[in-house]
């Protein structure tokens, strides 16, 4: 993983591209594209969630208006309670937040219990386990959608938290992360514990975890992520509007035909988005390189 | 003393959600995909769901659907996250950790919420895009209700939701370029265009084709934006392959046929990382 590289960038390091156009030609003209550039695109990456926030705190009557307003309304909680009247968002608020959390807990502490495993014991099967595991990589989630949804209606699971928390798509993958994580951890370390006659799992949880804590939450952002936002298993698993997760109750709401409630729909949205901003905000070099763990090879 | 019990007390987990949930449900899906529904029952009959799946024009429109809007997404994002990592990388611009940060915004926000507002933007008759183009003298762009708009519709939020997320990664791999193959071909009178074809290019090349594969492995798979955006329409225009999974799984209960059409993404993916795989080798040496 890349992250310090990103962050801890010394002049040294930088790419002097632009630095030399500047010495060669006329100073500003490339600066001027470079940041023409550059401002163009935050505008257009921040102007949605700007326009959701306001459209959010708007009437539904003055979402469509036009000239458009700009400024933001005092709808919010109107539109709120209107679209918990429609349906019971607070309730699909917290599956929301029950799902992320105990999904992000079990694949994480899973991935990095059996990472920790394949990276510092060596065992029968280990080998034949593990690419096992690689190999599932490959397969996309929507090809284990149909036979999980015929196993959780023959045990009778539809429509639970089982059902929303146990399959964890990002696990094979967690594994991988960790047991290249967890090469890293000191032997000496391990072995010392071992002679003071610390048990195995004690030694899990009091060395090895310390240790590699900033992969751990590197992976434990992403599960938390890949929860909150997974659309599809969710679609499927749930089939009853209180066992809804956000991004279900939200495209359940804007495929209505009938919808004319723009502003609590966007108030919806700003309710599905404003926690991971905070969590992003809170966490935002790990963030990063939790996103795109396994993304970034050198 | 080391337990010879530990390493599989630490595995145990992990190993049977893995296999309760994600293996079993990949065998089965084979399994599946040789048999038929009838009834309750599910009897083998060979490659009837795959000889039908060749003679289905949904499947095949769905096929090209998926296609044509990852030719027409992942090109576009890649191209911007490149030019604007090299750019956030030149020296002389400031505030580069904010101006990453807000860029990567649009990678933290759920495909859902993405298709939402976006589909309430592209409204033909009042959405703000329609407002906005109106201004410039360009009047009702049908962004959804018309098949090849609808289709550059849904590249257009892919590309807002990923170039982000692609930037950073060319950011990372920008920095882990030597300065001193710049200063070469700054001795060798390079000027910033061929140092950016003949250094940052080259080095770049297996970043390149790591994003290509993400991104095309990515899209074949496209089902939320879709889904939300436009239900597949008008007509089947935006429907992909992962819809047409799902209609066929969930609407029409034909577990076997959609198992038949996920085996068939599996297989889409396993081409696509393999062609990928050659065409970056080659040429390396």
């Amino acid at each position: 993983m890349a992250e310090a590289t990103i962050e801890q960038t010394s002049d040294r390091q930088r790419m002097p591209l632009a630095a030399r156009i500047g010495r060669r030609t006329s100073a500003w003209a490339p600066s001027i594209g470079v940041h023409v550039l550059l401002i163009l695109a935050v505008v257009v990456s921040v102007f949605p969630f700007y326009w959701m926030f306001v459209g959010a705190t708007l009437p539904s009557s003055e979402v469509f208006r036009v000239p458009p307003r700009i400024l933001p309304g005092s709808h919010l909680a109107e539109n709120i309670r209107g679209l918990n009247d429609t349906l019971p968002f607070i309730r699909a608020f917290l599956n929301s937040c029950v799902v992320a959390v105990a999904g992000t807990a079990l694949g994480t502490g899973a991935a990095a219990a059996a990472g920790y495993a394949f990276a510092k014991f060596a065992f029968p099967g280990r080998e034949l386990i593990f690419f096992v595991l690689l190999m599932s990589v490959m397969v996309p989630a929507q090809a284990t959608i149909v036979p999980l949804f015929l196993m959780f209606s023959d045990i009778g699971w539809l429509n639970t938290y089982q059902a929303l928390i146990l399959p964890s798509p990002l696990l094979p993958l967690g594994i991988f992360l960790m047991r290249q994580q967890m090469k890293a951890v000191p032997d000496e370390l391990i072995d010392a514990a071992r002679v003071d006659g610390c048990g195995e799992f004690r030694i899990f949880l009091k060395i090895v975890l310390p240790v590699a804590w900033p992969a751990v939450a590197a992976l434990g952002i992403l599960m938390f992520t890949q929860r909150w936002m997974d659309f599809l298993w969710p679609l499927v698993a749930a089939q009853t509007e209180d066992m809804y997760t956000l991004p279900v109750a939200l495209a359940t709401l804007a495929g209505r035909r009938e919808l004319t409630d723009y502003g609590g729909l966007l108030a919806g949205c700003l309710i599905a988005t404003v926690p991971m901003m905070i969590v992003f905000f809170a966490l935002q070099r790990r963030f990063v390189s939790g996103l795109t763990a396994g993304a970034v090879k050198q | 003393v080391r337990s010879r019990a530990a390493p599989y007390a630490f595995i145990a987990p992990a190993v049977l959600l893995f296999g309760a949930f994600t293996a079993y449900p990949i065998v089965r899906s084979l399994l599946l995909s040789f048999q038929a529904r009838s009834g309750t029952s599910y009897p083998f009959t060979g490659l009837s769901n795959y000889t039908r799946l060749l003679e289905d024009p949904e499947f095949f429109r769905s096929l090209l659907n998926t296609a044509e809007i990852a030719l027409m997404a992942s090109p576009t994002h890649l191209v911007l996250a490149l030019a604007l990592a090299v750019a956030l990388n030149a020296g002389f611009v400031r505030l580069r950790g904010v101006l990453r940060t807000v860029l990567f915004l649009p990678a933290i926000t759920s495909l859902v919420v993405v298709a939402v507002v976006f589909s309430i933007l592209f409204n033909t008759g009042f959405g703000l895009i329609n407002q906005v183009a109106g201004v410039f003298g360009i009047s009702n762009v049908p962004w959804l209700d018309e098949p090849l708009w609808a289709k550059v519709s849904v590249a257009l939020v892919l590309v807002w939701r990923w170039t982000g997320y692609m930037m950073v990664i060319y950011l990372a791999a920008l920095q882990t370029i030597p300065r001193e193959l710049y200063d070469a071909a700054a001795v060798d009178g390079a000027g910033a265009w061929n140092q950016f074809r003949h250094v940052t290019l080259p080095q770049l090349r297996p970043t390149i084709l790591f994003t290509v594969i993400l991104s095309l492995i990515g899209t074949s798979q496209l089902f939320d934006e879709p889904f939300v955006l436009t239900r597949g329409g008008p007509g089947n225009a935006t429907e992909t392959v992962a819809m047409f999974l799902y209609k066929n799984g969930f609407e029409f209960f034909d577990a076997p046929y959609a198992s038949a059409v996920a085996y068939s993404l599996v297989l889409i993916v396993a081409v696509l990382t393999f062609l990928s795989m050659r065409v970056g080798s080659r040429g390396v040496a």
